[in-house]
Order: structure tokens, then C-alpha cells, then sequence
């Protein structure tokens, strides 16, 4: 039935995504890329694909992260449309989409009112995703009654942050905590949200914020190993969803080291080949350095995996998420080609990830 | 002679010898006290040069593996300066300063003091916290090197400009202190050499004059003695004849 009606609202919109994700850079473009001397070169490679001249303009000595800006500043502008032509349920649902990164530009903004920064320097570094109207407004507020009286409450965010911020005080809670418990309450209302549409939405959109879930509870239990975060907090930050929910999350919150990680992600077959090699070397610190980056870059070829299997349905919002998230990851691979030609480090050239 | 090349303005006395004899010893102690610190320092100086190519060979190394580092980071987590930035709240790595000496000169070395803990471990807690310890490290080292760097660098400068004053110093002595007290001695002694002739000429002629003089005299005595006995001799003989008119007779050999 879901089929029938679909495309009445949202078939033009689905269309416009697949035609953009036909612009994402391909394995051949990735190939080229790679071959550049400079930066220079890179962005003529560039110009032959979808991003065209958006570097036209600048000028001479590119750096990275300008390359970084405007390719999100395409991406933004594409989401931007979407937004604009999208109809409800679809829109409620792009909603959601910005909502991580208005949890990012809100704790940005905390950070710096506490610490008494420039506004417009703030706001410059805002996630351009993530914009809200009352924003600037933020940088108003000095404790965390008035923050979340005058402005929080006005934005979507207020429920999440009415849970974590209660009564204690900002100064008192490091901001890092507060960003996820907020994220942690974001994700579970969008899947909880993701649950009240039909069913191909739903599923898709299910196995990708499980996916999600799960991943920052493997590296909030990982990043923490060593540091003053204890169990019960630690505990605290993890999402309520994801396939490791509950019982892998309960083995998580008390594990000491990387093995006990492992352990728990044995359950869950896809997780288990992410730990597969990293067993092999004796415990400590020393490995946990090389260990934890592979694991990362193997949590990015599942998350590209999961979106790109999300192209495979039709008739359901998942695209749009998991467009959002492929361009993305399409920018940070640019961003890293880009700083290993600036840095002349050819033999990391080929880690990013491709896409399609 | 003592004409030639510069020398001091006194007076040639066997005490200002003395004195600028001393002098001349000292100049020469100093002088090969100087020249040894001088072998010391350029003995150090080389080697801090050599510490400080290796150095910057190693700096060019690790601050490209930092900055690849920090794009590690902005590949796992996207921009964390400013989170970073806003969190640090605690310098947990510092320098500090002590001193050290080099034959006499003192040489400023920085030392690295790291306090353990820091202020943004959770940074990147949901996403590239790894990366961000990893970058943490890395770029630790890199100020280390810095710092070992900066000492060197320091190090380097100070002992060029103290090479180059004891060096200054050196050729001074050397070239001027010395061959000017050598000049003075010599002055000094064809002065003193001078006057010894001078003293024993005049001795002589002194000598020769008393000589003289002694010999006059002695001759003069013998002549009046030898005339004494003869105006005796006529002076009995006049007694006898005619010594009531003594004063009458002319006597030529009666010089009084």
C-alpha cells in the first residue's frame, strides 16, 4: 500500500536524491584523485565530476579545509532544497537529520559562552547543518536555568536536553558528557520516531541507527578506558537501542580493556569480524594505538555499507539519511586525499573510504 | 730599540721592571688560559652544531607526522580546535629553565616537565577519541624535539658570541698586550743599560780626575817637601849668614 502513495508526496524528492547520489564520486574518480601531485591538480580532477567549480574562486594556495567548507557548503545547499520541497511526514524527518548537528553547534556554543569567546567567532564555526534561529541567542545565557528556560526550550532540542542537564550545573559537568548524553537522547527519539513510520522507512532507518548506537557505545567504552569517566556514567552515555542493547551494553559499561570489548561484540555476527585481527597482539596500551584506528575505519566501511544498501529500497526516507551520511563520508575522503597531497604522505593515500 | 712599537709610558726603574716583568708573566698565563677555554668552547661549539642539525633533521620529521596526525583526526571527528582549545584548562606540558656551565659560560637548557592527566580526554569520546590521544602524543614529541631544539639553538648562539669575544681576547693579548709589555721590558733595560754606562763613565772620569787630582797632589807634596828641605837648608845656612834681612831676598823657589 505504502508504495502506492509514496511517490504522490515524496516521489520527486526520492528521484532528486537518486539523481545527487549518482554524483557521488566513483572508485575510478577516487583513482584519480589519488594520482594528483598538488592541490592544484586536485581540484581540476575535481572540476570533471559533480562538485564542478565550486573552487573556482579561491584563491591560490588551497588549503584543505577550504576544501572541506565548500564541499559541505554543496552539500548543505542540496540538503537545503530537499528540505525546502519536502512535505510531512518527509520533513519532520530531514528535521531529525539536522538535529545532530544542532547538538554539535549547541555545545560549541556552550563551550565557548562559558569560557567567554566572541559570538561571531562562534557562530562562524558552527556546523552550517545545524543553524537554528535562536542560536545566536545562546551565547546569551551564563548558567544552564537560563540557557534552557530562554533557549533551549524554544528549540527541538529542549526534551533532550531537559534530561541530562536538570540540576546540575554546567561548570560541574564536563561538556564532552553532556554532548552525549544529548546525542544518546537524540538517537533514540529519531528511532523512536524512525518507528512510527511505515514499514520500509522504518526497517532501514532501524538497522542504520542500531548500527549507530552501537558504534558509539564500543567507542565511548573505548575512548573512556583511562580516563576519569566511570563505569556509571560511562553506562549512562550509552543509547537504549542497537543490536548490543541490553545485554552487550551491560558487559561494555564494566569492561576494562579492549578484550572485554571484544567479547562483547562476539554476539552480534557482523561486529565480530571488526575485532577479528585485533585479538592477535598481547593487551596494553601499545596496541591499543594501532588497534583503535582500524576498528574506526572498519565502523566507517559498515556505515557505508548500510547506507549504500539503503539505495536498494525504494519508496522510503532511509535515502536521505544515508545520502546525508555517504556525502559525508565523500567529503572526509576528499579531505584526507586532499591533506595527504598537501603532506606528501602517498603511502596513506589509498585509506579513505570509497563509496560506490 | 726601544723606539719601535708601542710601550708603556713609565719610568725606567729596575722597580717598574719588576713590575712589567710580572705583568708580562700574567699576560702570558692568561693568554694560555684564554686559548684553552677558547679550544673548550669550540670543542662544545661543535658539537651543539652537530646536535643541532641532527635536530633539525628530526624536527622536519616529527612535525609531518604530527600535522599528519592532526589530519588523522580531522578524518575520524571533523574540526576539534576549538572544543580542545576551550577545554584546556591546565598547561600539562612545561618548560623549564636551568643552567649550565661551560668553562665559565653559562649556558641556558630548557627541560621538558610533563604533569600526566589532561583536561580534554573526553574529547572525541563518541568518535576518534583514539585518534585525538594519538594526536596528543605525537604532537607532544614534536615539542619536545622543539624544545631540545630551542636549548640547542640557544646554547649555539650564546657560545658563538662568547667564542667570539674570547678570541677577540686571545688575539688581543696576544698581539697587543704582549709585544707591548715585551716592548716596555725592553725599553726599560736599554734604559737601565743606558744609564749603566752612563754611571760607569762617569765613574770612570771620576776616577780619573781623583786619579789626577791624587797624582797632582802627591806631586805638588813631593815638590814642597823636596823645596822644604832646601829653604831649611838655606835657611840654616842664612841663619847662619844672613838671617836678619829674610824678607829682603827674593827666593824664587818660595811660593808663599
Amino acid at each position: 500500500m505504502e508504495a502506492l502513495f509514496f511517490n504522490v508526496d515524496n516521489g520527486f524528492l526520492e528521484a532528486v536524491v537518486r539523481g545527487y547520489k549518482a554524483g557521488v564520486l566513483t572508485q575510478n574518480q577516487y583513482a584519480n584523485l589519488a594520482q594528483c601531485e598538488t592541490l592544484e591538480d586536485f581540484r581540476t580532477q575535481l572540476s570533471a565530476t559533480d562538485y564542478g567549480n565550486f573552487l573556482a574562486n579561491e584563491p591560490l594556495p588551497i588549503s584543505t579545509s577550504t576544501i572541506a567548507d565548500k564541499a559541505t557548503q554543496i552539500l548543505v545547499d542540496q540538503f537545503n532544497y530537499l528540505r525546502n520541497n519536502a512535505v510531512q511526514p518527509l520533513a519532520k524527518f530531514l528535521e531529525y537529520i539536522t538535529y545532530a548537528y544542532m547538538i554539535d553547534n549547541v555545545v560549541l556554543l556552550i563551550t565557548g559562552t562559558l569560557h567567554e569567546r566572541d559570538t561571531h567567532e562562534l557562530l562562524e564555526r558552527c556546523h552550517p547543518l545545524g543553524v537554528f534561529d535562536t542560536m545566536p541567542a545562546l551565547c546569551v545565557a551564563t548558567n544552564v536555568e537560563e540557557l534552557y528556560q530562554s533557549v533551549l526550550v524554544e528549540t527541538p532540542l529542549a526534551p533532550y536536553f531537559r534530561d541530562c542537564l536538570s540540576a546540575t550545573d554546567l561548570d560541574d559537568l564536563n561538556i564532552e558528557i553532556i554532548r552525549n548524553t544529548v546525542y544518546k537522547a537524540y538517537l533514540e527519539d529519531f528511532y523512536y520516531f524512525c518507528s512510527t513510520l511505515p514499514s520500509p522507512t522504518s526497517d532501514v532507518m532501524h538497522k542504520i541507527l542500531a548500527f549507530e548506537a552501537d558504534r558509539r557505545t564500543v567507542n565511548i567504552t573505548i575512548n573512556s578506558f583511562n580516563t576519569e569517566l566511570s563505569k556509571e556514567q560511562r553506562a549512562k552515555l550509552f543509547p537504549a537501542i542497537g543490536r548490543l542493547w541490553p545485554e552487550g551494553n551491560n558487559q561494555l559499561a564494566r569492561a576494562d580493556e579492549i578484550d572485554q570489548v571484544r567479547v562483547a561484540c562476539e554476539n552480534i555476527s557482523e561486529y565480530r569480524s571488526f575485532f577479528s585481527d585485533l585479538g592477535g597482539s598481547g593487551g596494553g596500551g601499545g596496541y591499543d594505538d594501532n588497534a583503535t584506528p582500524h576498528l574506526e575505519d572498519r565502523f566507517f566501511r559498515m556505515e557505508v555499507h548500510l547506507n549504500k544498501q539503503s539505495f536498494m529500497h525504494q519508496f522510503q526516507y532511509g535515502i536521505f539519511y544515508s545520502y546525508m551520511k555517504l556525502k559525508e563520508q565523500e567529503i572526509r575522503n576528499l579531505t584526507w586525499i586532499a591533506e595527504c597531497i598537501a603532506q606528501d604522505a602517498k603511502d596513506r593515500i589509498q585509506d579513505f573510504i570509497p563509496i560506490f | 730599540m726601544s723606539g719601535t712599537g708601542a710601550r708603556e709610558n713609565i719610568f725606567a726603574t729596575r722597580m717598574a721592571l719588576t713590575n712589567t716583568k710580572l705583568r708580562l708573566k700574567g699576560a702570558q698565563t692568561g693568554h694560555s688560559l684564554l686559548a684553552k677555554k677558547r679550544d673548550a668552547l669550540t670543542t662544545r661549539f661543535r658539537a651543539i652544531l652537530k646536535k643541532v642539525d641532527e635536530a633539525k633533521r628530526k624536527m622536519g620529521r616529527v612535525m609531518q607526522l604530527a600535522s599528519f596526525s592532526m589530519a588523522e583526526v580531522t578524518y575520524a571527528t571533523g574540526d576539534i580546535a576549538y572544543l580542545v582549545q576551550e577545554q584546556a584548562k591546565l598547561a600539562t606540558f612545561r618548560v623549564k629553565s636551568k643552567q649550565e656551565n661551560v668553562s665559565g659560560v653559562v649556558l641556558p637548557a630548557f627541560e621538558v616537565d610533563r604533569v600526566p592527566g589532561s583536561d580534554f580526554n573526553l574529547t572525541g569520546l563518541g568518535r576518534g577519541g583514539q585518534q585525538i590521544m594519538k594526536a596528543k602524543e605525537v604532537y607532544a614529541k614534536a615539542i619536545e624535539t622543539l624544545v631540545e631544539l630551542a636549548s640547542l639553538q640557544t646554547a649555539f648562539t650564546i657560545l658563538d658570541e662568547v667564542i667570539r669575544a674570547t678570541n677577540r681576547r686571545v688575539n688581543a693579548i696576544e698581539h697587543v698586550v704582549i709585544p707591548r709589555l715585551e716592548n716596555t721590558i725592553k725599553y726599560i733595560m736599554s734604559e737601565l743599560d743606558e744609564m749603566d754606562r752612563e754611571e760607569f763613565f762617569r765613574l770612570k772620569k771620576v776616577q780619573g780626575k781623583k786619579k789626577r787630582d791624587t797624582a797632582a797632589r802627591d806631586a805638588a807634596a813631593q815638590k814642597a817637601a823636596d823645596s822644604s828641605s832646601a829653604v831649611n837648608q838655606t835657611f840654616e845656612v842664612q841663619s847662619e849668614g844672613e838671617s836678619a834681612d829674610l824678607l829682603s831676598s827674593k827666593d824664587t823657589d818660595v811660593i808663599f
